[in-house]
């Protein structure tokens, strides 16, 4: 029996070519238990190798078992050596296909730790983790990392690669290396209390951990077999996963309540009372009962859309203001003036045009003056647009004779033409929508009457004027 | 960094938790010149969540301001989802950090749309170019396209970013149109033939001998939201296969929609959607890399899959004339439609017959799930009894008994091809 040691791969593949090239058959040859050690079993080292008979034999393995064997060498297991000899035995003595046949129990073994080197190796890949210390005004980044065999070798090159322009350490319990931006440099083992414990970054970290995670699916089990718990003491974001699962129902919840509402529009209204809803009149009616947002609360009633159903002209505004809120009718207050008169001016009478808000409710703040409280106009928000819009849908599908669509001012003309409108440029083009194909927007009359530069409201004023004029042409 | 950003993280972070593509993927080399960051050993997951889902990229929104009003999606405009935006600065400051400790493989960006799409686009341009140019990064870069944005815009973007992605968002026109009326299919596909076009033409430039500036390498990939619509797995199907094979697509991904309408609905996440989510993972497997085709894989009858058991068990119950199948004469297109044997195995086992007959014992060292196996192969040694295939009940057994939490097992089973 001849007992030897092998120190790595190089080591092993000198040593075992000289066994193989004197025909030494696995039964008589055992690698030494201790890595590197010389042991009391050992005839006197490197000396004990048999010189090569005679001429020597090119012992032909096929390539694929040279990498492989490489790989298995970074196992753990005091066993390797052995088990790589008898395969390259085998292979070179009348199993030339032996690494085909994946099922046999030497190959089964040899896969087996080939799979656990390399997911080893990919667990120190993706499991390191920097921390950045100060060294005399330069930057170091050390890690301590607790792999399950000796890979420190076989992975540092990758992170001298990735980690190029770094000063980087990385530590474990039986090997070490360092990156100087030049050289790798391989030490013994040390202990983690020599690592750095923490490192400014890791709250912005464990922020981004905690955000990224869907609450509502839970499976630990799933995180422990790709993350084994072994390696969370070296995992900062572990730490407050007890709190991520225990906080998770609450998110969960605040997802829903952050949701819910979005499809309750008005179209449920709507689709309750199929009877109501086929006539202009029953929506109008249905609409009176809305209380799909918060609008209703502060208003007085839902200014709902007035005017024929066969009307050619339609005029969409944004909510009804205060008078309209207190009448319960659109444009009636300062606003609807402007708005007469400039259709009269184009020659269009107001009885045929339908004329609504894309919200129907009048959305204020209060404030108190000496002369008592007033209600001051508030911009309706984007949430409450959307759950106002099945109204004016509703009332646009029962308007079929509809030829022209005037928007006044953005809030329409987002909602209507396109959510990126700008009404200052884009104001008095006639566009196609999927509503209408001859669609105008122009000022909201309020905003006119708001606009404190007179030659400039004046100057709006006749653009306004001149939609609408374009719009009376486009009817004809 | 300062308090402010951690909120803004924590918020954009948060928004960006539904998008299901996180794998750094694809890029063959690491850029010239990288001085922090590589490529090579894609795919890395650097940590786990609790939902048992892999971190890998830096994935956060630039903003989830968003002009559009899509339906299936938080960040909408009539949303009342608190709101945040990074910097570009910000957003190159914190992959770099990231990265440099290791957290992450790079960094995956998208955002809703500011101003328009052109600006947005821009923005997120500018993050990937400051990275590259300003900071030698090497690491991997996804950039979710807006869509609308000018074919200029995008064609910069891919000189900085490995994968480019835009999402044909749901798997039919009409979907779109009812869902998602601002954007449109035809302007989704065109962006999608830009990106082809100029990634084949770098292709073509290098083929001549030329170096032109690499084109998001590591190709383009999309995103289906599925289960908003009544839109049944086969439409679905046929969308993702017309994307790989017109549009070249290295990848679809399916994302579940979770509609909340009541807060005494069922909660997100325990419903069929995300079983259906990873049975279109399967079946898209089936398509991409077990040679079945659009139109079979499908077979009920309301053209949905079959929510029990996984597709190609299905198609094989659907289909037992062509069974039992013999593995020691086989083709390798017929042993890729065995259940329970996956694309790995069946390379093994073409090896391996070369040396010798396969019997049951080979096949169970090489895990093929045998119980489930076992009534459609004749071994060496096993004959499935001659009844087996025609009893009226082997769907019941070979179906595997329902466990309550195994979707993400099966979920990391799908993503890796295996059956
Ligand atoms: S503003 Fe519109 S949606 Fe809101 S309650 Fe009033 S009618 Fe209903």
């Amino acid at each position: 029996m001849h007992i030897v040691t092998a120190t790595d791969f190089q080591d092993w593949r000198d040593t075992a070519r000289r066994f193989l090239w004197a025909e030494v058959p696995p039964e008589s040859l055992r690698f030494n238990r201790i890595d590197g050690q010389p042991s009391l079993f050992d005839g006197g080292g490197v000396n004990a190798l048999p010189q090569p008979l005679g001429s020597v034999k090119r012992n032909a393995v096929p390539r694929p078992f040279l990498s492989l064997a490489e790989t298995v060498s970074f196992h753990r297991d005091s066993g390797r050596w052995n088990l790589l000899y008898r395969i390259l035995w085998r292979l070179t003595h009348g199993e030339p296909n032996l690494l085909e046949i994946t099922t046999d129990d030497d190959m089964h073994r040899m896969a087996t730790m080939e799979k656990a080197v390399r997911r080893d190796s990919h667990k120190m890949k993706a499991f390191v983790r920097f921390r950045k210390v100060d060294r005399d005004g330069v930057e170091h980044y050390i890690a301590w990392h607790r792999p399950d065999h000796r890979i420190v070798k076989r992975v540092a090159p990758f992170f001298a690669r990735r980690f190029k322009a770094m000063h980087w350490t990385i530590l474990t319990p039986s090997e070490s290396v360092v990156w100087d931006q030049k050289t790798l440099q391989y030490g013994s083992g040390v202990a983690r209390s020599e690592a750095p414990d923490s490192d400014e970054l890791e709250e912005l970290w464990l922020t981004y951990y905690g955000s990224i995670f869907n609450p509502a699916r839970i499976k630990t089990s799933m995180m422990k077999s790709e993350m084994p718990v072994k390696h969370w003491p070296t995992l900062p974001e572990t730490k407050i996963i007890d709190d991520l699962l225990e906080d998770a129902p609450r998110r969960v919840q605040e997802m829903i309540e952050r949701n819910e509402g979005f499809q309750r529009t008005a179209t449920d209204l709507i689709q309750s009372q199929p009877e109501l809803s086929q006539r202009l009149d029953g929506v109008r009616e249905l609409a009176q009962q809305c209380q799909v947002c918060d609008l209703f609360r502060e208003s007085t009633q839902t200014v709902f859309g007035v005017g024929p159903t066969t009307a050619k002209l339609v005029i969409v505004g944004e909510q009804p203001g205060d008078s309209e809120d207190l009448a319960g009718i659109p444009f009636v207050g300062p606003a609807g003036q402007l708005l007469n008169d400039a259709l009269q001016q184009a020659g269009i009478d107001r009885s045929s045009v339908y004329v609504t808000n894309v919200v129907k409710h009048f959305k204020h703040t209060t404030t108190v003056t000496p002369l008592g409280k007033k209600r001051l106009h508030a911009k309706p928000n984007a949430r409450e647009i959307r759950c106002c819009k099945p109204w004016l849908e509703a009332e646009l599908d029962h308007l079929s004779e509809a030829s022209v669509i005037v928007c006044l001012g953005a809030t329409a003309a987002k909602a209507l033409i396109d959510p990126g409108f700008n009404v200052t440029r884009q104001r008095g083009q006639v566009v196609s929508t999927e509503r209408c194909n001859q669609t105008i927007a122009t000022w909201h009359p309020a905003a006119i009457l708001r606009t404190p530069d007179k030659a400039l409201r004046l100057q709006k004023l006749q653009q306004f004027s001149s939609d609408l004029a374009l719009a009376k042409k486009r009817l004809e | 960094m300062s308090r402010d950003v951690q909120q803004k993280l924590e918020i954009l972070a948060d928004a960006a938790k539904y998008d299901a593509s996180c794998s750094s993927s694809g890029s063959k080399s690491t850029r010239a010149g990288s001085q922090i960051g590589s490529t090579e050993g894609m795919g890395i997951c650097h940590s786990y969540t609790p939902d048992g889902r892999c971190v890998s990229l830096l994935k956060i929104l630039l903003t989830n301001y968003c002009i559009f009003d899509c339906q299936y999606c938080v960040n909408r405009v009539s949303s009342d989802t608190p709101r945040a935006r990074f910097t570009v600065g910000e957003v190159v400051q914190l992959t770099m950090d990231f990265y440099k400790r290791n957290y992450v493989e790079g960094l995956f960006l998208s955002s809703g749309i500011i101003q328009n799409s052109d600006y947005t686009m821009e923005q997120l341009t500018q993050v990937a170019k400051d990275l590259r140019q300003k900071h030698r990064f090497g690491g991997y870069i996804h950039l979710k396209t807006i869509p609308g944005a000018n074919e200029k815009l995008i064609e910069e973007a891919g000189m900085w970013a490995d994968r480019l992605s835009v999402n044909i968002e749901l798997p039919t026109e009409l979907d779109l149109k009812q869902l998602a009326p601002e954007k449109k299919k035809p302007e989704i596909t065109q962006a999608m033939h830009g990106i082809q076009e100029k990634i084949e033409e770098t292709k073509s430039d290098r083929n001549a001998g030329y170096k032109p500036p690499s084109f998001a390498p590591a190709g383009q990939s999309t995103q289906m939201i599925v289960g908003a619509t009544a839109t049944s797995d086969d439409a679905i199907l046929a969308t993702a296969d017309e994307l790989y094979t017109a549009h070249e697509l290295r990848r679809v991904y399916y994302s579940a929609y979770s509609p909340i309408p009541h807060a005494d609905a069922a909660l997100p996440g325990k419903s069929p959607p995300l079983i259906r989510e990873h049975r279109l993972y399967q079946a898209d497997w089936l398509l991409r890399f077990y040679g079945f085709d659009v139109d079979e894989i499908v077979v009920r009858e309301d053209r949905n899959l079959d929510l029990d058991i996984d597709p190609k068990l299905a198609w094989a119950l659907a289909h037992r004339e062509y069974f039992p199948i013999d593995v020691n004469r086989a083709t390798r297109e017929q042993l890729l439609r065995i259940p329970g044997i996956g694309a790995r195995n069946v390379k093994r086992m073409l090896s391996i017959r070369r040396h010798h007959a396969l019997r049951t014992e080979d096949l169970k060292k090489m895990r093929v799930v045998w119980k489930r196996t076992k009534s459609f192969v004749i071994t060496a040694d096993h004959n499935p009894s001659l009844g087996d295939l025609d009893r009226q009940d082997l769907r019941q057994l070979v179906t595997p008994k329902p466990k309550q939490l195994t979707l993400f097992d099966a979920f990391g089973e799908a993503l890796k091809g295996e059956f």
